[in-house]
């Protein structure tokens, strides 16, 4: 029989399906897992963003990852009970973003989101500070899109929510 | 609760986001810059899923499924505004429209975010949050377009003029209105329009555009009871052709 600590390690391999050096437990986007007395597991999980179309892989993927390691039944629950806010990435999570060449968003804390907040981002190829937000939608609707006018290059962030 | 009057709510409220959803999409490859066709394209597809989870509220309390709701109705079923199935138009009409409609749903689902229905709260506790970044698009752009060239503010200011009737649409009420109210679902129409004038004029104010007197305008109502333009019925066609092909098919 398996505990939950080692569901959630094996939960590390289940990889953002557009963000291949963070995890879906270092996302935020797993936010709880259950085991039952017959060796089921329930995993519960909150989209990023409500019109993600990755969330069908990443349900797949849990689901799979699972059941390769022998997990009889696996039972994936989409919750809204506790909405996904982008300070749930975890510190592990920030620093695979940052390997991935995506600037982490900063931490909300509950604040207002303004335009202010959004306009900062560190360059993740020079660390330059001297950028501009360009738009905050990007190639994916997790992603704003900026300018470092030190490297000038556009840049790409995780964008706050 | 009132079963009946939670389902009319949750229809217009997804019918909007469907409606608008696709429309915006049709930005995808024409916007007038890159980054703003993204933007429309990517707030499209916010807006879609924003419709799903709501359809899918509805679905739990014994709607068909949202594919199906979706698809297979036909103009008179739905309950949208008329303002979101107008064509896209020029991009001074769709960025107006957008900016009048979205701060109007801001505020809706920041009142939602209490609703007594508890599955409604937590879906516009997911939403708000991603309708801010669509507001704070807007105001940005009304911002600068609005106090930029003269041709700018004119085309701006015509589509003001156009759309505003249409925006009041946004707030028709319905015979459920006070059922809803009364049960604490949504604090209601009249509380919303208030302050959505409060802010649109805040922006508004910090251009060259002026402000029509709401009072003074006559409101174009019948979308949320199923009275649509000619525009509704062919998008509908459109957006449902591959659905209506084979429905049943495994995707």
């Amino acid at each position: 029989m398996y505990s939950k600590a080692d569901i959630f390690s094996w939960l590390e391999a289940v990889k953002d399906p557009e963000i291949p050096t963070v995890s879906l437990v270092d996302l935020g986007v797993i936010r709880a897992v259950e085991v039952e007395d017959s060796g089921r597991v329930v995993v519960r999980m909150t989209p990023t963003f409500a019109g993600c179309p990755a969330m069908d892989y990443m349900r797949r993927d849990v689901e799979q990852t699972l059941r390769a390691h022998g997990v009889p039944e696996v039972q994936v629950e989409i919750s809204l009970a506790e909405a996904w806010s982008s300070d749930m990435v975890t510190e592990k999570g920030r620093a695979g973003l940052r390997q991935h060449g995506l600037t982490p968003p900063p931490m909300l804390e509950g604040q207002v989101l303004d335009l202010d907040f959004l306009e900062y981002a560190e360059c993740p190829r020079c660390h330059g500070h001297n950028t501009e937000l360009r738009t905050p939608f990007g190639a994916t609707l997790c992603r704003a899109v900026h300018y470092c006018h030190d490297c000038r290059q556009i840049f790409e962030q995780f964008k706050p929510l | 609760m009132n079963t009946d009057a939670l389902k009319d709510l949750l229809y217009r409220l997804a019918d909007d986001q469907l409606i608008l959803g696709h429309r915006n999409s049709e930005w995808n490859g024409l916007g007038p810059i890159l980054e703003e066709d993204i933007a429309f394209s990517s707030m499209a597809q916010d807006k879609l899923g924003h419709s799903l989870q709501l359809y899918s509220l509805l679905h739990q309390l014994g709607e068909a499924e949202p594919d199906m709701v979706a698809f297979t109705r036909n103009a008179p079923q739905f309950h949208c505004a008329q303002l979101v199935e107008l064509p896209i138009g020029e991009y001074d009409f769709s960025l107006i429209r957008h900016f009048l409609y979205d701060h109007a749903e801001l505020l809706r689902f920041e009142a939602l975010a209490q609703s007594s229905y508890e599955p409604l709260a937590q879906v516009a506790r997911k939403l708000k949050g991603e309708l801010k970044y669509h507001t704070l698009h807007a105001n940005t752009w009304v911002k600068q377009l609005g106090s930029a060239t003269e041709e700018a503010i004119e085309r701006l200011q015509n589509s003001l003029n156009f759309t505003l009737p249409y925006a009041l649409g946004l707030f028709e009420k319905t015979a459920q209105e006070e059922a809803i109210i009364a049960d604490g679902i949504f604090v209601g129409e009249d509380a919303i329009k208030t302050r959505w004038e409060e802010n649109i004029t805040k922006v508004l104010n910090q251009t060259a555009l002026e402000m029509p007197d709401l009072a003074s305008l006559t409101p174009v109502y019948g979308g949320r009871t199923g009275q649509h333009t000619e525009y509704l019925q062919p998008l509908l066609d459109e957006m449902a052709e591959v659905f209506r092909l084979d429905p049943t098919a495994e995707w």
